[in-house]
């Protein structure tokens, strides 16, 4: 075994070692051993990432020594660690871009526990990217579940506590359904590593024995995953959740904790269920219901907010429903276009997120959409990369979230029939009000301020942090990567779901 | 009736409806948290009684007798004991919020308190 296929335990060990170390931190060397971590699972994941890509190969590392069916394993290849790669640059972004308004609204004495909350959500990413093995799964989704909500409380206003029990009902119900569904498939085939699940879930399947709790542990592990994940209409908590934590946990929540439960859930599909079995069961046509309405509601929601961060909130609704509403396609370019669309929706929905929270700033510690008028000229930085997020959702060619959309529609018209009207309805819907509601906020940046007389207002700029200024560049440029590089990253996610099943 | 014979399984399922019947419909924060766990332990009762073979005994070698069709399943047991941990740990944070929102809004009703800080300003 080569040195470099240790790195993605050494990444969760570190992530372990580092939040236990920061708790006995003071808030200033908490945030540099957090910002440590950040960096150094980055560069351990780009190492991985080279390897698995170099070699074409994925590789199962032992936990303990105990080969399957008794230890405990986790599994590396090309998909897990572009996707980890990605998601990486997103937490370190967002930690480093939100910091400002982070110390400014975080008691100071609670600061290291924030950054324990950070590095507590980033080695549940990686445990739930990597794992092999289900029960492991479900113990990092309460890990996650815990460690989010703890972002979500931090500012300690009473909104974000109530949103954070809000939170919590919901993601429990979602992990307890989750759990159930393991007992059960535990039960009916006596394994909870992946590989020997799938080998007896395809004689179960070919036999047709257990086929009612087969198709139980399916719904009751999609619906709980789909909970946690916020597909609509399991989607109340997910607006106050975000919108009253912290810029980084908002931006960390909306990138991070959702699309880890969504990654887990493919892997459910392919690596432990089969891909077969699950379309036989028709699970995907309920995934595809739930998701185009999410596509539509959320986006009905969007247009309807006051304020910038509820809007970019409900905007999360509308892009899960995108992400489950591929799922639902049944055939792999869906599935590649689910996996591809967290990628995209992460990395521009933390970008919203951080530059919503420096226009605010900018603009008079507001949150309204109206107030930010003028934006641009207090804060260019922030205004640009906030409309290149705007612009991607949206669907401008060129950028990420339109190679969904052309992939959503192809997926859409290779299923034929009543999925690919469904699915071109809601996706011109979505998109207009889309445009709609991003659009009047971009249009608002770029409008001057005038008086009574109508005479312009100067406005001034307003300084930001040399920190805050380098990972909006950095968002940006991953976005423009995203989009302009789409082609390699899509070949290596179709690799990666070959070799994953 | 295979539900008399699973009464474990029965009971569990009993017990998960009344948690969550409890966690869902009940206003008082206090009774949602006592919901969550009634509803864990019944996936935990559900899980444990998998491993359970009748007229076998627990994973403990005594009397010299090490074989393995003398013992019960000790796996879920081992998952069980972890579950129980996350879920103390579910429960403890839940109270504390509770704790934290009644100082605030002076009640535990959820509704309540939505409305309350539904007026507060953004």
């Amino acid at each position: 075994m080569q040195l470099v296929q240790n790195f993605p335990f050494a990444c969760i060990l570190l992530t372990l070692i580092c939040a236990v170390i920061t708790s006995v931190l003071k808030p200033r060397a908490a945030r540099y051993l957090t910002f440590f971590a950040i960096c150094a699972v980055t560069a351990m994941t780009a190492c991985v990432m080279v390897f698995t890509l170099k070699t074409g190969e994925s590789y199962v590392y032992l936990m303990g020594h105990f080969p399957a069916p008794w230890g405990n394993e986790i599994r590396v290849g090309v998909l897990e660690t572009v996707t980890m790669m990605v998601l990486c640059f997103v937490i370190l972004f967002s930690f480093t871009g939100g910091m400002r308004v982070s110390v400014r609204q975080i008691e100071e004495t609670k600061y290291n526990i924030f950054c324990i909350l950070v590095d507590l959500t980033m080695l549940s990413l990686l445990a739930l990217v990597y794992t092999n093995d289900l029960f492991t799964a479900y113990v990092f989704i309460e890990i996650n579940t815990l460690a989010a909500a703890g972002l979500v409380i931090m500012r300690q206003i009473g909104r974000g506590v109530v949103a954070g029990v809000r939170y919590m009902i919901m993601n429990l119900l979602g992990s307890s359904l989750f759990l159930i569904g393991v007992v059960i498939l535990y039960t009916i085939t006596g394994h909870l590593l992946m590989e020997p699940i799938q080998d007896s879930v395809a004689v179960l399947a070919q036999t047709g024995k257990y086929h009612v709790p087969l198709t139980m542990v399916l719904a009751l592990i999609s619906v709980g995953l789909a909970m946690k994940s916020a597909l609509f209409p399991f989607s109340s908590w997910l607006p106050g959740a975000y919108s009253n934590a912290t810029p980084t946990a908002s931006a960390l929540l909306s990138s991070i904790v959702s699309k880890g439960y969504i990654v887990l859930l493919v892997k459910v599909y392919v690596r432990v269920i089969g891909y077969d079995v699950v379309r036989q069961l028709g699970v995907f046509d309920v995934l595809f219901v739930f998701g185009a309405a999410g596509m539509v509601m959320g986006s009905v929601c969007a247009v309807r907010a006051k304020t910038t961060r509820m809007m970019v909130a409900y905007s999360s609704v509308a892009q899960i429903g995108y992400i489950f509403t591929a799922l639902g396609m049944g055939n792999e370019v869906g599935m590649v276009c689910a996996l591809w669309h967290v990628l995209a929706h992460a990395a521009t929905k933390s970008m919203l997120f951080i530059s919503g929270a420096e226009l605010d700033v900018a603009s008079g510690d507001t949150h309204l959409r109206r107030d930010l008028r003028g934006g641009f000229w207090r804060s260019p930085l922030a205004a640009t990369a906030f409309t290149l997020g705007s612009a991607n959702l949206v669907g401008v060619p060129m950028l990420s979230a339109f190679v969904t959309k052309v992939m959503l529609s192809t997926a859409a018209i290779n299923t034929g029939g009543r999925h690919a009207a469904i699915t071109l309805a809601c996706l011109a819907v979505s998109t207009l009000l889309n445009a709609w509601y991003f659009l009047n906020t971009t249009l608002h940046l770029f409008t001057p301020v005038r008086d009574e007389s109508g005479a312009r207002v100067v406005q001034s700029r307003v300084p930001m942090r040399g920190m805050t200024a380098l990972s909006l560049i950095g968002f940006i440029a991953l976005n423009l990567i995203l989009g302009l590089w789409c082609g390699d990253i899509l070949d290596a996610l179709f690799t990666g779901l070959h070799h994953f099943a | 009736m295979r539900l008399f014979t699973n009464y474990y399984e029965t009971a569990a399922v009993i017990l998960f409806c009344i948690g969550f019947t409890t966690m869902m419909l009940n206003k008082n924060l206090i009774k949602k948290i006592i919901g969550m766990d009634i509803m864990d332990s019944a996936v935990y009762l559900f899980l444990a009684c998998q491993g359970y073979i009748e007229g076998r005994t627990a994973p403990i070698v005594v009397d010299g007798v090490q074989s393995v069709e003398a013992y019960i399943n000790p796996i879920p047991a081992g998952l069980v004991l972890t579950g129980i941990v996350v879920s103390v740990s579910v429960s403890a944070l839940m109270l504390a919020l509770s704790v934290r929102l009644y100082y605030r809004y002076h009640t535990l009703d959820l509704d309540e308190i939505i409305a309350i800080a539904g007026r507060e300003e953004v």
